[in-house]
């Protein structure tokens, strides 16, 4: 028996291996075009042109901003608690490409005679999953900001904790209008079931109350206050340097591609282009990623319009405003179904 | 604490009371309507900057033209011709003046005869040291306005960084001599 061959799926142990490198190449790919997509048009949003020096355009400035960090000294403070503060960093940043694992980049079309998924596992637990690895992600960031015996770090790490709770009951509230108009937990499955008709159309309002979710959950402007550099210095990430600060930061651009596939998946209809039921196989990928980039672009906007949420409006908005809407958008959407479908 | 009755019953503020008018409380489904209004025209707002391209000068390729009357690094200036035989001469005489108005005190100047055998200024006397501290000079140009003789004015150059403090001190070749890298100029009223 295989070490795989215990979980009884369709593909051989093998493809699932060439597809687990082969997803976490492409999630290492995608995140230093969003550093370099961010900076340019956080530039253009404040009429500058944003790093042009690196290369043509300045397109290897992330490169570049990679490479300083990686060649930097690790250090860390006296005052930390060394294996913690270690491990932090690399629980962000796993959980960011275990989530990426599941977003579907298409259909199973069948590759050199073989049934391939364009995804890394087709889970039936779909939005579980998510939730259980951004609840483990957490540990991340609280780890590392407590294992980092700072005072900054902390404060940082304590507003992430209660940001990253309310916030996700929230988001998992608003996600549960679209599995109960699907009626599956599988996110292929919830992509086959929008055929009719995007879940943006009936679920606009839960598709609202996730994003705003998942910018808070993402700790992204305005809800950035984990990171506050204006008064936190840097969050929870302020002790850290070089390749650790690094997987930090690529596990948060990470997770904003991840929240952005996950938006798409459930939303947006994955990779199905409107008015055409026959496109082929090949094209998918590129379908669902134009839809991320669009959401990406989007995160970018929002960060360049907003300014930071004070940390009251913050913690009101979520539980006041956020979580009755959603608890309400789920509510209706149930009695909604089971009058039609009842 | 809160003011006890008898604290509110001494001193009423009257007229002097003003009705401050106050944004709504966050919250609620007003509250909500609100801020996904005002994120609308915000995101409008800096779309609107996309559109209207950027207002970046590319620095040492592109740069800002200063106006004729811009202090920049100071000029000592020679006659350029006249008819009795003063071409080429220098204006300024040693009189320090300059150094006298310096407020930042950056100005060096020792003065020396002029003999009929090397006759190098116009005057009695001649700078044989002149020397302005660029990494002090304020560039307020008193030592324009100070000088008699016109020898000294302020130029258009403000390229001034250097690696050393010490070759920030000009001495009076390098401010007798054309700056390398004139500066764009634009005209006046422009």
């Amino acid at each position: 028996m295989t070490p795989l061959g215990i979980v009884d799926y369709y593909e051989a142990w093998w493809i699932q291996l060439i597809k687990a490198i082969v997803i976490f190449a492409i999630g290492l790919q995608i995140v230093p075009i969003v550093l370099i997509a961010e900076r340019k048009l956080l530039g253009r949003f404040q009429g500058r042109y944003g790093p042009n020096r690196v290369g043509p355009y300045g397109v290897i400035q992330p490169l570049a901003d990679i490479l300083k960090l990686l060649g930097k000294e690790q250090s860390r403070p006296n005052t930390s608690i060394g294996p913690l503060y270690i491990l932090a960093p690399t629980i962000s940043i796993m959980t960011a490409v275990a989530t990426f694992a599941i977003i579907p980049f298409g259909d199973a079309p069948h590759i050199f005679g073989t049934r391939v998924g364009l995804y890394g596992v087709d889970v039936s637990i779909g939005p579980l999953y998510i939730f259980a690895l951004s609840a483990i992600a957490f540990y991340g960031l609280m780890l590392g900001g407590w294992a980092s015996g700072s005072k900054y770090s902390f404060l940082g790490a304590m507003r992430a904790a209660a940001q990253l709770i309310s916030y996700e009951v929230s988001q998992g509230l608003a996600l549960v209008g679209v599995l109960i108009t699907a009626g599956t937990l599988s996110l292929t499955q919830i992509v086959h079931a929008q055929e009719g008709m995007w879940y943006i159309v009936p679920q606009l309002a839960g598709f609202l109350i996730f994003m705003v979710a998942a910018f808070a959950e993402t700790n992204r402007a305005p809800f950035d206050l984990a990171e506050a550099d204006a008064e936190l210095v840097g969050g929870y990430n302020t002790e850290y340097g070089g390749g650790r600060f690094a997987s930090y930061y690529f596990a948060e651009y990470l997770n904003v591609v991840v929240v952005s596939g996950v938006a798409t998946t459930l939303f947006l209809g994955g990779w199905l282009i409107p008015g055409w039921h026959s496109e082929p196989a090949w094209l998918d990928p590129f379908v669902v990623l134009f839809k991320m980039t669009l959401f990406v672009i989007f995160f970018i906007w929002i960060r360049a319009t907003l300014p930071r949420l004070r940390y009251d409006q913050l913690m009101s908005f979520g539980w006041k405003v956020l979580l009755p809407l959603a608890t309400l958008n789920t509510l209706i959407t149930a009695i909604v179904v089971v009058a039609v479908h009842g | 604490m809160s003011a006890t009755p008898a604290a509110d019953a001494r001193w009423s503020p009257g007229d002097d009371q003003i009705e401050v008018q106050r944004a709504p409380e966050p919250g609620g489904a007003g509250g909500a309507y609100r801020a996904f209004g005002e994120t609308l025209r915000g995101l409008k707002t800096t779309l609107a900057r996309v559109v209207e391209g950027v207002n970046t000068i590319q620095y040492p390729e592109q740069k800002v033209a200063v106006y004729p009357r811009f202090r920049g690094r100071h000029k000592l200036h020679r006659f350029e011709d006249s008819t009795d035989g003063q071409a080429g001469l220098e204006k300024c005489v040693g009189c320090s003046l300059c150094a006298a108005a310096c407020p930042a005190d950056c100005i060096r100047v020792v003065a020396a005869e002029n003999t009929p055998e090397m006759r190098v200024s116009a005057g009695e006397r001649y700078a044989a040291v002149y020397e302005i501290n660029m990494s002090r000079c304020i560039f307020c140009g008193y030592c324009e306005v100070a000088c008699p003789f016109d020898a000294i004015t302020m130029g258009h150059d403000y390229e001034l960084s250097d690696y050393n403090r010490g070759d920030l001190i000009f001495t009076k070749e390098m401010l007798l001599a054309e700056p390398l890298d004139a500066s764009p100029l634009r005209a006046e009223g422009e």
